[in-house]
């Protein structure tokens, strides 16, 4: 059976971008742990042979043509932001780089 | 219940194109119901009395001109808060979009505003949709009116005990994986989530992309049609959605309050009826498959051998897609920021989310970016979307051999607010009959088959194939109209008297 | 802080290592609206202001895919010879970053639009090497961000940033190389050509402005060194070294010179015994070197998955064909086309192509001259004036149909050669057209007898000797009447009909 440890809660809120504090990250290691092990019983009948689906309706080609359509505006657009300048999104200084 | 806001959305129509009452009076009559009860009912978390009263007087003032209407028109709505509504503030039940106003409306309320449907308000929900009970919303839960000290379902638990309490006639819910259906069933009324598709997504804010669904919520089988109606049809901005013409739901269910179901093949589910089904429920379940048999239907078992599988396949898509969905919840552009000034993006994004997110939702996104991790990927989400497929063949072997397939909404009554709290495990089991159909993208509906040993309203769910929706308000109509003659009336007659607020 | 980087003399390096590259090119799409909204895509609107829901990544918002980038890019696909996919499927690329308005960025992953083509670049030398393409596929852009309080207006050390999602949305495609071995001393030459390549392709396809320095075509380069494989052994046995990816190369110039900066770099580090990092580097033209970026811990895992909110692409083998109808002819087969048409040798067609004189000549032979004398003018006259002017040909004062013109005049007698090449000086300099400044300057040959009879007669009375040489017979004395002839018409005498004349008058032929 898999486990899910304490580092690996870390790791993964890390990629999710949420602080847990150390309780949070002990008691999500524990049901994380009981939730993977009950529905990993996915892999007995998802065999090479069954195709995945990803998409309930089979639709294909769905398109729209190369019009111009009204954008939002700047003040709409930045109504609701937390910070702005100069028409722009202010955030907070940025360490790493875009990936 | 008396007055208007005891009348069936039908019937308030009817009325309303007769000229006997105005959209404000029936508007009024369910603002000032609200006002009554939902302090202890908490099915709302915004109503908008200027807003719907506004609306109310559009449509009066085009009827009084001669105007032909839309069939609905001047009769209130409330919609779940999971739309993003133009000028209202739209939270999905979360803290992280406390205060945010869209600058956009859903297409499914452009709809309703088109069709003069005046917006009460919107209603309570589990943060993001994730939950079963509504106990998982950032503003508290929402009280199921049968009984204060239980919940009334989730992840739609305000929609639909806004119906209960006769706060509104009709609602607006989302369902992913019973969202719609399972409140219905534990607060006696009626859901459907249509085919995947059919409803237009653009605006909604997203759960589980593959999974979601908007639908129609109301007190009976009929005004549910009636709002589906309104609601349905292709959107060009939504590339999911289904282009080409609505089943015909409102026909549909005219004809099944016929009571007459001769040549209907009825398939029980052997795999969603048995164990762990509380026996009030599993006994309103099989009455009603003799009301149905009554009305000439052939019922037949049908096995869904993968069914069992549907709930793990299930937990990992539903996490994984809204694990990525939920990324743009940064603080970056709306919604709450937790900053102390000094700090970077990446500290920014991690404070605010750690703060915004309630519990359940934090449990699915890590579980979510689990599974899609690499390395994982295969053996989970890849995994789960096979899964996906043996089910809709599953489906597809069992509408080969019936026309509506039928279970038990959900395997309980409504327990106790706090209840499953502490294991996400139990709480997911809610889900069992219903998570079926949202991976398949079938339609399915819940309507109230009667009251279990413990008093509380048990929920006969209908499934038909995709782009079928139509079959469900048939058989719908048909086992509403023979219930509601054995009981005398419809259930909701029973439901204990809410004390109201002095005024 | 700037640390000294070694760096290993090249020709050296290429001694001791064999290098092998690989590059992806984005190609930003000119299609009016965003890849999934309609928003308008117009470079330099004010920040924030092409905008709507679906781009700025607002709850509830959901793409729907722009037809025209779909065709663009398929063509795109053709042009590089690849397979299209029968069906192709958007996936999500997960990661945060603030110019990223979803937090996931819809690209695609294992099912790309096009893939297996290849490009034939020509070199300079007229070598041709086959760059084999792995795959195309499309994406969309992210916004901007413009970093605040620093001192350089880079990341390093601002206080905060601002961010624009005009850019964010825009359709791209993404181009990615096999990794090409083997090039030795030319590995910069090659894969600078291959992006000029591309470059002239998506132009010629017109699917995009490709401008590197606005950002319409980037570069991302990976290059890795592995030994040289002693005499006789197999270098593909020795297997391929870590590589480095140099970002923000936004010249061809910086494609070759950051290749040969990471040739030196790498060699010089592998040969002092250390390991090469598989990093993301940054190239720096001012400085001419590149920079590593931030060191992570592990690599990011964007957990790829099918993008639920857009339906699979399979584009009907008819609508394939009918694209790969609208192709433009490849720059290649048109040179060589034009090669037969015009009867050039490999030399002097190359020696047209690298002065990009190609179009300048195919233009002035549609006006009328013959590919002969485009060459001559282009290839001569005009290729001496842009080098001592220090510009480019096409940025000479005349056009092809100036020059047909002229070379009309030529083929007509109006003018000589030496008359013409003055009166393209004229031309040049502003004052006309060739017919214009013949007028004007009054440069015409003159070709009335009776006024060359009586120059003729002018010079035989100056020169008596000689008359009396050509009276004997001695026909090349001619010569000495025609050149003071000549003289005193300023050169616009018909030098031959001058000789003719001279030997006539004494009943000679010559």
């Amino acid at each position: 059976m898999s486990s899910i440890s304490r580092d690996d809660v870390a790791r993964l809120a890390q990629l999710a971008r949420i602080d847990l504090s150390d309780v949070e990250l002990d008691r999500l290691a524990g049901q994380l742990t009981a939730i993977v092990d009950a529905v990993a019983q996915v892999s007995q009948v998802a065999t090479p042979d069954v195709p995945a689906t990803s998409h309930p309706m089979p639709l294909t080609n769905v398109f729209r043509a190369d019009e111009v359509r009204p954008p939002l505006g700047q003040e709409a657009a930045l109504a609701a932001a937390p910070a702005a300048e100069g028409g722009r999104f202010r955030v907070p200084q940025i360490m790493g780089e875009e990936p | 219940m008396t007055g208007l806001i005891g009348r069936t959305a039908a019937d308030l129509a009817q009325a309303l194109a007769n000229r006997e009452i105005s959209s404000r009076e029936a508007t009024q009559a369910h603002l000032d119901r609200i006002l009554a009860v939902d302090g202890p009912v908490h099915a709302f978390l915004q109503v908008d009395a200027e807003g719907a009263l506004a609306a109310a007087d559009a449509v009066d003032a085009r009827r009084a001109a001669g105007e032909q209407l839309p069939t609905l028109a001047g009769v209130p709505v409330a919609v779940k808060d999971v739309l993003v509504t133009k000028g209202l503030p739209t939270t999905a039940g979360s803290r992280i979009l406390q205060g945010w106003v869209p600058p956009y409306d859903a297409t499914v309320v452009r709809r309703l505003r088109a069709a003069g449907l005046p917006i009460l308000g919107k209603t309570n929900m589990d943060e993001f949709a994730m939950g079963s009970s509504t106990e998982h919303s950032g503003y508290g839960p929402t009280h199921n009116p049968w009984d204060l000290d239980r919940i009334p379902g989730g992840s739609g638990g305000g929609s639909a005990a806004a119906l209960a309490s006769f706060e509104a006639p009709l609602s607006i819910g989302s369902d992913t994986g019973g969202s719609i259906r399972q409140p219905a069933a534990v607060t006696g009324t009626v859901g459907v989530k249509p085919t995947y598709g059919g409803v237009s997504r653009y605006g909604v804010i997203a759960l589980a992309s593959s999974l979601d669904q908007v639908g129609p919520c109301a007190r009976t089988v009929l005004d549910t049609a009636l709002l589906h109606e309104v609601i349905g049809g292709h959107d060009p901005a939504d590339s999911t959605s289904l282009d080409e013409p609505m089943p015909d739901v409102v026909g549909a269910a005219r004809l099944g309050a016929s009571g007459d179901l001769s040549g209907m093949r009825v398939g029980v589910v052997r795999e969603l009826s048995g164990e762990g089904y509380q026996p009030g429920v599993s006994a309103r379940f099989a009455e009603s498959l003799e009301l149905l048999r009554a009305a000439g239907a052939d019922i037949v078992e049908v096995s869904c051998p993968n069914f069992p599988y549907a709930l793990a396949a299930y937990y990992l898509i539903l996490p994984s897609e809204a694990s990525s969905n939920l990324a743009k919840f940064d603080a970056m552009r709306y919604g709450l920021r937790v900053d102390d000034g000094a700090s970077t993006v990446e500290r920014v994004m991690g404070a605010t989310r750690a703060v915004g997110f309630g519990d359940e939702v934090k449990r699915r996104i890590i579980l979510g970016t689990y599974a899609l991790s690499a390395g994982y990927y295969d053996a989970y989400y890849g995994s789960a979307q096979k899964v996906r497929t043996l089910i809709q063949r599953d489906f597809d072997t069992a509408f080969a051999q019936v026309d509506v397939l039928v279970s038990p909404t959900a395997p309980t009554t409504a327990f106790k607010l706090g209840e499953k709290l502490d294991d996400p495990l139990a709480m997911y089991l809610n889900d069992v009959a219903t998570i079926p159909a949202n991976l398949a993208g079938v339609p399915g509906m819940s309507l109230p088959s009667g009251l279990a040993e413990d008093g509380l309203p048990v929920g006969f769910q209908i499934l038909a194939p995709a782009r079928a929706d139509d079959r469900l308000y048939r058989v719908g109509a048909a086992l509403e109209k023979a219930l509601e003659s054995r009981w005398g009336g419809p259930l909701l007659s029973r439901i204990p008297t809410l004390t109201e607020v002095a005024r | 802080m700037s640390v000294p980087v070694e760096l290993m003399d090249l020709d050296q390096a290429l001694e001791q290592f064999d290098p092998a590259f690989g590059i992806e090119v984005h190609v930003e799409l000119n299609t009016k609206t965003k890849m999934f909204c309609g928003c308008p895509t117009e470079f330099g609107a004010e920040p924030n202001t092409q905008v709507c829901p679906v781009c700025l990544g607002l709850p509830g918002a959901l793409p729907v895919v722009n037809a025209k980038a779909i065709e663009s890019a398929i063509r795109l696909g053709l042009a590089l010879n690849c397979s299209i996919a029968p069906r192709s499927q958007f996936a999500r690329k997960n990661y945060f970053y603030p110019d990223l308005a979803k937090d996931y960025q819809i690209s695609q992953y294992d099912e790309p639009i096009a893939f297996d083509g290849y490009l034939d670049v020509e070199l300079d030398d007229g070598t041709v090497v086959r760059v084999e393409i792995e795959r195309a596929h499309m994406e969309e852009d992210a916004g901007k961000n413009v970093h605040v309080g620093g001192a350089t207006g880079r990341i390093q050390g601002a206080e905060y940033s601002l961010v624009d999602y005009n850019r964010g949305g825009i359709p791209l495609v993404e181009i990615v190389t096999r990794t090409v071995e083997g090039m030795g001393a030319r590995t910069a030459e090659v894969a600078r050509a291959y992006v000029a390549t591309v470059r002239d392709l998506a132009k010629a396809l017109g699917i995009s402005d490709v401008r590197m320095e606005e950002g319409s075509l980037r570069a991302d380069v990976n290059l890795s060194l592995r030994a040289k494989a002693a005499d006789g052994e197999d270098q593909h046995a020795v297997p391929l070294g870590k590589r480095s990816e140099t970002k923000n190369v936004n010249s061809l110039r910086a494609v070759e010179r950051s290749i040969r900066h990471e040739i030196g770099r790498q060699a010089a580090l592998l040969a002092a015994g250390g390991k090469v990092t598989q990093e993301t580097r940054h190239w720096h033209e001012d400085t001419s070197m590149t920079t590593p970026g931030r060191s992570k811990e592990e690599a990011e895992d964007y957990r790829y998955f099918p993008e639920p909110d857009l339906l699979p692409v399979a584009p009907s083998k008819e609508w394939i064909e009918e694209l790969r109808g609208t192709l433009p002819e490849s720059p290649a087969l048109r040179r060589h086309r034009l090669q037969e048409s015009w009867g050039y040798t490999d030399l002097e067609m190359r020696d047209a192509v690298n002065a990009g004189a190609l179009e300048l000549i195919e233009t002035t032979v549609a006006a009328g001259a013959s590919a002969a004398s485009a060459r001559k003018w282009w290839m001569g006259e005009l290729a001496r004036t842009a080098n001592n002017d220090g510009v480019e040909l096409a940025d000479l004062a005349v056009t092809p149909a100036q020059v047909a013109e002229l070379q009309g005049l030529v083929d007509s007698g109006r003018v000589n050669d030496q008359l013409a090449r003055q009166v393209l000086e004229g031309v040049l300099a502003g004052e006309g057209s060739p017919g214009e400044v013949v007028a004007a300057r009054g440069l015409e040959v003159v070709s009335d007898d009776g006024a060359l009879l009586a120059a003729i007669d002018e010079a035989l009375a100056a020169q008596p000797d000689v008359a009396a040489k050509i009276r004997d017979g001695k026909v090349q004395a001619a010569g000495a009447i025609v050149g003071a002839v000549m003289k005193a018409t300023r050169g616009q005498a018909d030098a031959a009909r001058v000789r003719e004349l001279v030997l006539r008058k004494f009943g000679l032929e010559g």
